[in-house]
Order: C-alpha cells, then structure tokens, then sequence
C-alpha cells in the first residue's frame, strides 16, 4: 500500500504544493465528545489565495466524507484535478484573488491530519480501532485550533457540502461570533435512518473482508481493498440519482455485444462502480472510512439543545445561505428546510434556495451555474456589508 | 441599484405606494417578494432589515444573488415558521387572491408583522364589472392566464370584500390608497363605493385592533 503511504509523507513534507502539516493540541489537548484526549495531533490543511491585511477575508472550505484538502490539482496521490475546481479559483464563485481560502483534513481523515492509519504514541503502532471514536463537532473544534494557529478570529465565511454542510452547521453553533457567513449545501442537521442505514452498509462490508483483521490490517501489511470497494460503490450508488445513473449509463453493456450469462461486469454501471471501487482504495483508509461515517450517524445538532434545533441557533448572527438540490435523496431538500424553519424560528438571517439539477447529491460538486451564481451574489452581499475590499 | 424608473416598477405602481407606507430602519419580510426589486428599493433608500419569501428558484437566486436575505417557500405553509412581531411589517403584493387560505395568510401577516402591507387587484373595477356585463364572461384582471382556467387568482375579491374581511377579522386599516387604471392613486375614499369602482388596485396598511 505505497501510494497511501506517500499520501501522509506527502503532507508532511511541509512543501506548499503537497499542502501544510501542523501540529495542534501540544499545550492543551483536544477533548473530544468521547471524553477521550487527543494531543498532539497532526493537521494537514491547504490555502488558495492570500490573506489580507486585517484577515477579513478567510474562507473555511469543508469537505464531504470522501474528500481532502486538496480543492484544487493535482491530487498529490492520484494526479487527478481537484474536487472543487468549478467553484473555486481565480474567477470562480469562491475567487481565490480575493479570498483566502482554507481547507484542512477532517480529524479521522488520512491524507495528512491525524486519523486511525497513525502511530499511537502510546503503543508505537498503528492506532487502528484504538483510534478514539470522533464526532462532527470534534472535526470543527480541531479547525478552530487550526485558525487559531493562524491567527484568524473570524471567517468571513465556512462552506461545505454533505458533510462539508454539516461542519458548517456545527460552526455557525459552536462559533457564531467566528462564521460571518455560514454556507450549507447539500447538507442536514442530523443524520436520518436512512443515512446511517447506508453507512452501515459500507462499514459491515469492509468489516467482513478477512484481510481487514479487526482493524488492525496495517500491522500484517494487508488492506481490506474488496470491503472498502464495496463500500464506495454502495455509497457511490447514493450521491446519484436514478435519472442521472440512467443518463449515463442506461442498461448499455461494457465492450459486448451481449450479456455474457454470468457475472462478468456486463453492464457499463456495474464497470463504472467497480472503477469507482477500485481507484477509491488507491486514496483512501477504510478505517479512515469507518471512524468517519461513525461521526456523520453520530450528527444530530438538535439533540444537545434539548431537541429543539431552533434553540441550537438562538441569538447567532452568523447570515446563512443554504442550498438544497432537487434530485438529492440522500440529503433531500426537506432536510435543508428543517434547518431553514428552526432559523426562522428565532428570526436569523437565512436564504435559502433549491437548485433544479437530476444529477443528484454529488450536483453539489458538479458545473451548477445557478448555484455559482445564487451563492456568488450572496458572497458579494455579505462582503458589502462586511466591508471587504473586493476590487 | 434600484430604480423607479426600471420596466419592473412601471409595471408595479403598487410598489411604490407600499414602499411609501414602510418607515426608515424597519424589519420587513417582503412575502412573494418575487425578483427582489422592493426589497431591495427598501434596503438601499429605507435602510430596511428586509427578509424575502418566494416560491420560484428564479426570483429567490435573482434575489438572493442581488444581497437579500430571501428564502425559497411558500407563504402558505412557511409563514407560520416565524415567531410572533418578528417583523414591523409584513408585506403582501398583489397575491392575496393567488392563495388557497387568503383569510389565514392575513391573519399569519398580522402575527408575525406589527403591521401588513396588502395591495390588492380589485375585482370591483368598473372594467372588470363591464366586461362580465356585456360579454358575459369572467375578466382576467391582468393575470394575463390563457383563460378561466388557468388564472392564478382563485379567490378574486373587490376593495369591498377586502374591507369587510378586515373588519370581521378585527383588523384597523391605518391607509387604504387606490390606483386607478394609470397607476395614480385616486382621491376617492370616503364609504369606499367610488374607490370601488374606479381603483384597479388598492394598497392597504394594516394592523390590529390591540396594537
């Protein structure tokens, strides 16, 4: 498993083109919601753009369950283009010649920040499942050490998608005063049944391949490739819709002229999804994989202000600006409202818009000029008001 | 910029009239606040905190693209979502006869604004009078529908029916302005007959009996 290897050496290297590695936690450790400690920890983030005088123009990007700090190309790993590209950059939405734009690796993650594949300080191998089980807000709490390492005390927006979206509710909760703007997309204020049904799906399949040895597969110098290929092509299946899936592919067979009458990839949906599969495990830690979506289930803001998510955003002056996508039914629109109703609730400053697309969850990621657009002019606002100099 | 000289205004005299009733420094929620352009008058010239609610992508994402705080919703379900007086006014343009429950939306108006801002098409128009009169048929009322069938307006009403529902509802009318077919506001006030007949439109402030 050389290429995940180099993808914590690559980080580490400190080289601005592999992204920044910091070490947080050294005075005082993070206690996270498990009680459990963890310091120091590694944080491997990255920066587009350049911070201004008064460090008023600092955006936190987020990043969903699969993605890393690496919004734009090339993937140190993979070589692929970044997964934000068609919003951020010079010229896009979020315009990196006049933003300050900071994404950092989840807590858990494996491309740099401190997650299950690391070494224990306490035993000297791998932590595996001795990794502390971490939350969303566990997430957020080590992206505020991040910023206050930075020395930034306020964004002037965070944003983030699916999990992304979810961090980003977090935030405007447990940091009002820090989140001048808060941007979910594509997000939720818990985790549904459905959704922790899926993850759960993903987990038992990597916990029944036999090479994922109770977690412990770095030790033996094995990895669960089938469980964590299973895994991202069930959750794959879940940030499309069927139309888009139809679109795509329809039931058009794979370089045959017909079936095969056994189980051969015979259809081109079933070669996309174990291309997506296999290339999936190139990047990625399934422990990694598990301790995260663990972390998504566990999400439920409304849950520590008494059940009422309304009580979760009492006197935040943070301006919101969510997104929902039509044909997402992972994170359905009426996810998004929940968040919108307990807003209006105590009379925040929210927009909200439903963006048309059939591509599904993932449209968030994908060329939504309408999204560019709403979420653009809301930027554009808000610097107006927050007396950003976007000349 | 807003401006009162922009297609959208001359189409909509009765905007004008409402933004006259909106005092400076305001909280106002704009309900169908459709392509922003009264939010964004009251914002720029009244210093307003405004709030917008819009049905359709276009109008919330022109909105919101343009800096307004403007949700995509429906008045009819959303509108209960907001705590009481959350706002100093509630404004309603030309839509009450568009809406399945206009009697509770105006009570809703009224609950979460100190006071509403109602403009109403007025069915009682002696255009609209004349043309069911001669031609037998029902007038479109600037809906601009393909025909009966299609209009928006399911619960047309007159300046006199609006009147009647306030008072049985308890609910003071601080202003009433009507707009002739022009777009001018109209002299005619008094027992409302004349308004009546001659207002194509009618703006109202609104409030309640125990304010």
């Amino acid at each position: 498993m050389t290429d995940r290897q180099f993808s914590a050496t690559a980080a580490n290297s400190g080289n601005s083109a592999d992204g920044f590695r910091v070490q947080l936690g050294g005075n005082k450790p993070l206690r996270l919601d498990s009680e459990a400690e963890l310091g120091p920890f590694a944080m491997a983030y990255q920066t587009y753009g350049t911070l201004n005088q008064d460090k008023s123009n600092a955006i936190l990007v987020c990043h969903a369950l699969t993605g890393d700090q690496f919004i734009l190309g090339p993937h140190p790993v993979s070589g692929r283009s970044g997964w934000w590209e068609h919003m951020v950059g010079p010229g896009k939405t979020l315009d990196t010649a006049r933003y300050y734009v900071i994404c950092a690796n989840v807590l858990g993650g494996c491309m740099g920040t401190v997650g299950p594949q690391d070494i224990n300080p306490q035993t000297g191998a791998s932590y595996g499942l001795d990794f502390p089980v971490i939350t969303i807000k566990d997430m957020v709490e080590a992206q505020a050490m991040l910023l206050d390492y930075l020395e930034i005390d306020q964004l002037f927006s965070v944003i983030g998608g699916s999990m992304g979206g979810m961090q980003v509710l977090q935030w405007a909760v447990s940091y009002p005063e820090r989140c001048f703007t808060a941007v979910p997309i594509a997000a939720a204020a818990r985790h549904s049944a459905q959704n922790i049904a899926f993850h759960e799906v993903g987990r038992q399949a990597i916990m029944a391949d036999p090479e994922w040895s109770e977690g412990g597969y770095l030790v033996g110098d094995t990895f669960p490739v089938r469980g964590l290929a299973v895994a991202r092509m069930a959750g794959h299946i879940t940030y499309l819709s069927e139309a888009a899936l139809h679109r795509k592919f329809g039931r058009e067979l794979q370089d045959r002229a017909e079936v095969s009458y056994g189980f051969d990839a015979d259809f081109q949906v079933e070669s996309y999804l174990r291309h997506q599969g296999i290339s999936f495990v190139e990047r990625f830690d399934a422990n990694s994989y598990l301790y995260i979506t663990r972390a998504m289930d566990y999400f439920d803001l409304a849950a520590e202000h008494g059940g009422v998510l309304a009580n979760a955003f009492q006197d935040v002056e943070t301006r919101f600006c969510i997104i929902s996508i039509t044909s997402d039914w992972l994170y359905p629109t009426s996810e998004s409202r929940e968040v919108v109703r307990a807003l209006n609730a105590v009379a925040a400053n929210v927009s909200f818009v439903e963006i048309v697309s059939d591509k599904g969850h993932d449209a968030f990621l994908l060329d939504e000029p309408t999204m560019f657009d709403t979420l653009g002019g809301f930027l554009n606002g808000a610097a107006k008001l927050r007396g950003l100099d976007l000349t | 910029m807003a401006s009162r000289n922009s297609p959208g205004w001359t189409k909509r005299p009765d905007l004008t009239l409402i933004a006259e009733m909106v005092e400076p420094g305001t909280r106002v929620l704009d309900v169908g606040c459709g392509d922003g352009l009264l939010l964004e008058l009251l914002t720029e010239e009244k210093g307003v905190d405004g709030r917008g609610v819009e049905i359709s992508q276009e109008g919330v994402s022109a909105c919101v693209s343009r800096g307004l705080s403007v949700i995509q919703g429906n008045a009819e379900t959303d509108l209960y979502d907001y705590p009481d007086g959350a706002f100093d006014y509630a404004i309603l343009g030309l839509t009450l006869p568009a809406l399945h429950q206009p009697r509770e939306i105006l009570l809703e108006l009224l609950r979460v604004g100190r006071r509403a801002i109602v403009s109403i098409p007025n069915s009682g128009f002696w255009r609209h009078r004349l043309h069911l009169l001669i031609e037998g048929r029902i007038p479109d009322m600037g809906a601009h529908a393909e025909g009966w069938y299609d209009t928006p307006n399911l619960h047309p009403c007159t300046i006199r029916d609006f009147v009647m529902l306030c008072r049985t509802l308890g609910i003071v009318i601080e202003r009433r302005v009507q707009l002739d077919s022009r777009g001018r506001a109209t002299r005619f006030h008094g027992t409302g007959a004349f308004a009546n007949l001659f207002g194509e439109q009618a703006v109202f402030l609104l409030s309640k009996k125990n304010n």
